[in-house]
């Protein structure tokens, strides 16, 4: 279905949905931790927008509750988290320095093709226009993991970490009018664990090898170099 | 009558740039908290300049004095075929957004050489800057080009404008990341900062000004003149695609000046974005231009994804 | 009457070939003129003057080039016949093998790459004379150079007329071995001799892919000739495996990355009017190959192709001009651009490819007519700038460009037709250049009528990479024209040259400006005739490309893109007088000379410029990882805890990827290929009876 033939609501998801994209286009790019931490808190808000607007569309009120969810967890509680953690730990002035994030940013726009590509035969089946955007979090998907593999800095392995969640969430939302509330609500849980183990485990990291930087722990192997 | 309407419509074009120029100004020293000149004061300097004694360096050739003059016009051309407060007028068929492309190139490649053609340092500094700013932004300006061809399936300006007009409002995702990228794509083609800084006095931080160092007199006014236009064409392009609303449809006066007073609010709203990022923002260092205008691109470039992902039918 | 012209171009240039071979046979002819003078002394007066040494040797030289131009001017008749004649003619020659003459196929495509030949040849031969002069007194006898000049010209053609298999080789071939001593003319220099024998090479593996991929079609249809392998069906598979050996066959003739080194290498160190033909017309040739085999020959195209071809063609536009930006050797540079314009052609084709093998005729004929077009306009303007090239070099004998400067200044009509050439070739509207790669935009612009996503996603992304490399060409030539011809001379023999003496030498250059202007100017009765190229190749034409007159060019439909490059001229003329009238005219003062803005410093001198090195640094950071660059800075310091420094070297050398990349370890692999299998050669003669017994007792065997 063509974009010209959806009501607007219709149409603001799909631009909520490109523009989720973008945040984590941004994110690579980004080598401030606090603005990556922010960046990622502006995802959390936009998915928890798109959310409520599918609440709406797909006539499914259930869903105005993940998207109060999503909002307060990965909106604020987390981001804020992490943002206190890097100024606690003082790692707010390091800059990673990227290689190059502009060619990262454009095999990114690889992974989006290829996110696409896959998703095709899906797409197809359906004619339910949000289903467009099965690719979107698919790529999302994929450029968190991005992200972990290009960072060195565990708490941007964090925010990555999250965005894959994000970009799964997305994805039942859009494909699975949400996932049965139970289920929901067991995942944000154990997102909100998830962040709070991870607290604690950067001071134990710390603590042990006083830095934050994942390469050192190559250190840990055991191989006779 | 639609040809003299047509070069009506260009006359006005030219003749409103300076106007533009002089409320950028004009809001730029609000945001600073500075007296501002008056609205009109880019029309005396233009004038000044006009009257002065030119001088010309010693090794020029007719390059350089012919430069200004094949940029002044190449600017003209390309306002001609920008439809300002009408649609539909034949000159917008002379050429299409590639072509217009093409044109500033065709400026850009003369005032480049006449750079080079004193046979100073600055000038070539400025040459070569200006030529690899661009050369990353033309990419960028393309893609978001074809984003907006593709839903379109045109690239004649006025026929777009027609298309965007007669679908009324789509958010369309593919529409706001060609803006975005075009936005960026315009700061770096204009030489704004942060890519470059009009106002700036130290040869060294140059690109744009450095360039056009030894121009004197009637010489600098043809190039300040074409710089406007330059801008108010980007501005234009900007706002009458994406927001095409209000631009008339056909030659009644009344359609006319409703089109006219409609561009004057879009172009101000735009010019006030423009002057805020303008107060916000410092000049970058000539190597991180480069990250900025990969970023223009990748905007333009998921601009198209997006409409092949999420606006088609598959 | 197409092929009869066709027909007299080759003789012409095979007779001036063999022409040449009379250039040290002047005693003969001497003694020759002795004996008809003896027999009508009234001719005394005047054939004395005629047969004086240096006439005789300028009649001589004259007569190769005349002859040369013939062949230019009927290679335009015949072109010109077939393309807008319409006519296929067809002959067979009484030549070659006894079971196989050589068939001969004159079309439309053949006729165009006719015209694309003899204009340039045509230029040629204006700018040959004066040229070659210069050789006349050197080590090397200018018969050598007239002959192969003439068989390397007479090569491409008959390429162009082959109809057959055998025909084509053969063509090909002396085509390749012809031009390989053209490039070993000036042989005394050893690195020339590695650049010929790199291109021999890369020409001996091209023409056996080439000959392989033909016998994948002649082992499916049985015979050699053409009209064979239009009939055959072949499975995607067995088409696929001709199309890549095409490809890669015709692409290394052509200089498609990574297939490109040979071709900087071997096009810089020719003579300039023959560097003109190679990058000009040769690589042409190749297209016309690959055009030939794909379009034509084979009955099937795949999509994989099209994208292919596609990522190739954009790898080769973006590198060539990378490249092309680091060279400061005027020619390297031009040769450099070569690739990226046989990249855009290529983009064109691979489009083309695609939207066929969607089903969409009728944008495949629109991407083909790019293509076309653009082979035409390189071939003009690429021949232009070696020309003016060459007569640079021929004049200030410097061929890098650091060590020139303020020509402008010295040759103001050299100046005027190389920047005519340099707008072309950048792309730059109301110019030739322009409208092809307009064209291949207008192209892609269509992507949404391709059915898959990832296709639809790629055409615009190669496009906006010929976006950037059109934008990086300016560049390059805003470099290339600003340090060769603005500023202040580098070096005393730049700064004391003058405009060539010979008036050929500006000639060639201009017609083919005049040609680079006209078709910029009124493109689209060019495309009107290649709508019989497309018609006969694909069955189908732009019926719309005038659809609003012929001042105006709608490759699609007039409501999708018009481009009048005319009223565009017309325009910028105009707006430019009015400005002249109001602002100089009337009142304005006259301009006042003087010192250019030294910061308060004064006393600059040439070296204060800015240089190509420096022009360029900005695009060799950007761009770093696809080059292979080495810089050393040495500072040499001395007084008191090496505080004053007394000198500086700075050495930077930017190089290809492809040579550590590819050619290297390829040259690795064969040399230890060749290792091993040498073992076999012990010297001891016993072995090989023994090799020749064992040989004997296995063909026994098989036969038994």
């Amino acid at each position: 279905m063509a974009i010209t033939e959806l009501s607007h609501y219709q149409q603001a998801i799909l631009l909520l949905a490109s523009l989720i994209v973008l945040t984590s286009f941004l994110m690579l790019g980004q080598s401030r931790l606090l603005r990556l931490v922010f960046i990622f808190a502006v995802q959390g808000i936009l998915l928890a927008i798109t959310t409520a607007l599918a609440a709406d569309v797909l006539d499914s009120p259930h869903l105005y509750i993940s998207a109060l969810l999503t909002l307060t967890l990965k909106g604020i509680f987390i981001p804020i988290m992490l943002q206190r953690l890097v100024l606690n730990m003082g790692l707010h002035r390091d800059m990673e320095t990227l290689p190059n994030p502009a060619r990262v940013m454009m095999g990114g726009t690889g992974l989006v093709v290829f996110s696409y590509y896959v998703c095709l035969p899906i797409v197809k089946l359906s004619p339910l226009i949000t289903l467009n955007t099965i690719a979107i979090s698919m790529a999302v998907v994929l450029l968190g993991m991005l992200l972990m593999i290009t960072r060195r800095q565990a708490v941007a392995h964090v925010v990555g970490f999250m965005s894959i969640e994000n970009g799964l969430f997305f994805a039942a939302v859009v494909s699975t009018y949400g996932m049965p509330m139970v289920v929901e609500l067991g995942i944000a849980f154990d997102v909100l664990v998830a962040a709070v183990l991870f607290g604690v485990f950067f001071f134990h990291i710390r603590s042990s090898i006083d830095s934050l930087d994942v390469d050192q722990l190559n250190r840990l192997n055991e191989v006779e170099k | 009558m639609a040809w003299l309407l047509a070069l009506l419509q260009t006359l006005l074009f030219i003749a409103s740039a300076p106007l533009l120029a002089g409320w950028l100004k004009k809001v730029k020293c609000r945001l600073q908290n500075r007296r501002a000149p008056s609205l009109f004061q880019p029309y005396r300097d233009l004038r000044k300049l006009w009257r002065k004694e030119p001088i010309v360096a010693h090794p020029a050739s007719w390059i350089f004095k012919a430069a200004p003059y094949i940029v002044l016009s190449t600017t003209v051309l390309a306002a001609s075929i920008v439809p300002l407060i009408a649609v539909n007028l034949p000159t917008a068929k002379i050429a299409d957004v590639v072509v217009l492309i093409g044109f500033f190139a065709l400026g850009r490649f003369f005032l480049a050489l006449a750079g080079m053609d004193i046979g100073t340092a600055f000038g070539g500094m400025g040459s070569s800057r200006e030529m690899t700013v661009s050369a990353l932004a033309e990419p960028a300006m393309l893609m978001a080009v074809f984003t907006l061809a593709m839903s379109a399936s045109t690239t004649n300006l006025s026929v777009a404008m027609n298309y965007v007009l007669h679908t009324g409002l789509v958010l369309r995702p593919s529409f706001v990341f060609a803006m975005l990228g075009m936005m960026l794509v315009a700061v770096a083609e204009t030489g704004r900062i942060p890519v470059d800084n009009p106002t700036t006095h130290l040869e060294l931080t140059m690109i744009h000004e450095a360039m056009i160092l030894e121009y004197s007199g009637r010489y600098l006014g043809m190039i300040e003149w074409a710089s406007q236009i330059k801008l108010m064409l980007y501005g234009v392009l900007i706002v009458n695609i994406f927001f095409p609303w209000g631009i008339a449809q056909n030659f009644s006066p009344e359609a006319l000046g409703f089109g006219a007073l409609a561009l004057t609010l879009k172009l101000a709203a735009l010019t006030v974005v423009l002057g805020l990022s303008e107060v916000l923002f410092a000049k970058m260092r000539i190597f991180r231009v480069q990250e900025f205008l990969s970023f223009a691109y990748l905007l333009s470039l998921l601009g198209m994804l997006s409409h092949i992902i999420l606006e088609v039918r598959h | 009457m197409a092929l009869f012209f066709a027909y007299l171009s080759v003789v012409a240039a095979l007779a001036s070939g063999l022409a040449a071979l009379a250039v040290d046979k002047s005693p003969g002819l001497g003694r020759f003129a002795h004996w008809l003078l003896r027999r009508w002394p009234k001719l005394q007066v005047r054939a004395a003057g005629v047969f004086s040494e240096a006439h005789y040797a300028e009649f001589h030289r004259n007569s190769l080039f005349v002859l040369l131009g013939i062949s230019g001017v009927s290679a335009v008749l015949a072109g010109g016949g077939a393309l807008f004649g319409g006519a296929v003619t067809t002959d067979t020659l009484p030549l070659g093998l006894p079971w196989l003459n050589w068939h001969i196929r004159f079309d439309a495509l053949s006729g165009f790459f006719y015209l694309l030949i003899g204009l340039v040849l045509i230029a040629v031969s204006l700018y040959g004379p004066g040229y070659v002069r210069e050789f006349e007194h050197g080590r090397h006898p200018l018969s050598v150079l007239g002959l192969f000049t003439g068989l390397f010209v007479a090569g491409m053609e008959l390429v162009l007329l082959a109809d057959d298999t055998f025909f084509f080789v053969i063509a090909w071939e002396l085509m390749s071995v012809s031009s390989y001593f053209l490039v070993a003319f000036q042989h005394e220099h050893a690195s020339n001799r590695r650049a010929a024998f790199l291109y021999l090479l890369m020409a001996v593996i091209g023409a056996m892919a080439i000959i392989l991929a033909f016998g994948v079609l002649a082992g499916f249809s049985g015979g050699l000739t053409f009209d064979h392998f239009r009939t055959v069906k072949l499975t995607p598979v067995w088409a696929s495996v001709a199309f890549v050996l095409a490809l890669f066959g015709f692409g290394m003739k052509a200089g498609l990355v990574p297939l490109h080194a040979w071709l900087p290498e071997a096009h810089p160190v020719a003579p300039s009017h023959i560097s003109a033909l190679m990058s000009g017309v040769m690589l042409k040739v190749a297209v016309y190959g690959f055009i030939r085999f794909t379009f034509d020959l084979l009955d099937q195209v795949l999509w994989q192709w099209g994208g292919l071809v596609l990522v190739i063609g954009a790898a080769s536009t973006l590198l060539g001009v990378l490249y092309a930006m680091m060279q400061h050797d005027i020619k390297r540079l031009l040769a450099y651009h070569s690739v990226e314009n046989i990249g855009i052609i290529f983009i064109g084709l691979g489009l083309s490819l695609i939207y066929i093998s969607e089903g969409q005729q009728q944008l495949g004929a629109l991407a083909l007519v790019a293509a076309l077009l653009h082979s035409l306009n390189h071939a003009l303007f690429k021949s232009l700038l070696f020309l003016g090239a060459g007569t640079i070099i021929h004049q200030t004998h410097e061929q890098n460009i650091e060590h020139l400067g303020g020509l402008i200044h010295r040759m103001p009509k050299l100046a005027v037709v190389f920047l005519i050439g340099t707008l072309s070739i950048a792309a730059l509207p109301p110019f030739n250049g322009f409208v092809s790669e307009w064209l291949t935009f207008q192209a892609a612009l269509q992507a949404s009528g391709i059915g898959g996503g990832v296709l639809r996603s790629m055409v615009p992304t190669s496009a906006s990479v010929l976006a950037l490399a059109g934008a990086l060409t300016a560049t390059c030539f805003v470099k290339l024209y600003g340090v060769v011809f603005l500023g202040l001379p580098r070096t005393r023999r730049a700064a004391t040259c003058h405009e060539s003496v010979h008036r050929g030498m500006l000639a060639g250059p201009a017609w083919l400006a005049g040609l680079c202007v006209l078709l910029g100017v009124f493109p689209t009765p060019m495309i009107e005739s290649l709508n019989v190229v497309t018609g006969q190749l694909l069955g189908v034409t732009l019926p719309g490309a005038s659809a609003l007159g012929w001042l105006w060019l709608t490759p699609v439909a007039p409501e999708v893109a018009s481009y009048s490059a005319s009223l565009v001229l017309v325009g910028i003329l105009l707006t430019g007088w009015v400005c002249y009238q109001l602002l100089y005219r009337r009142g304005g003062l006259e301009a006042r000379r003087a010192d250019p803005w030294d910061c308060g410093f004064g006393g600059l001198n040439a070296r204060m410029q800015y240089t190509a090195t420096a022009f360029s640094m900005p695009i060799r950071r950007i761009f770093e990882p696809v080059f292979d660059v080495e810089e050393t800075i040495e500072e040499k310091k001395s007084g008191p805890g090496n505080f004053q420094n007394t000198g500086l070297h700075y050495q930077l050398r930017v190089s290809d990827l492809a040579w550590p990349y590819l050619y290297a370890p390829v040259a690795r692999v064969v040399t230890w290929l060749s290792r091993w299998v040498s073992r076999i050669q012990t010297g001891n003669i016993r072995t090989y009876i023994a090799y020749s017994f064992f040989t004997l007792l296995i063909l026994l065997w098989g036969i038994s």
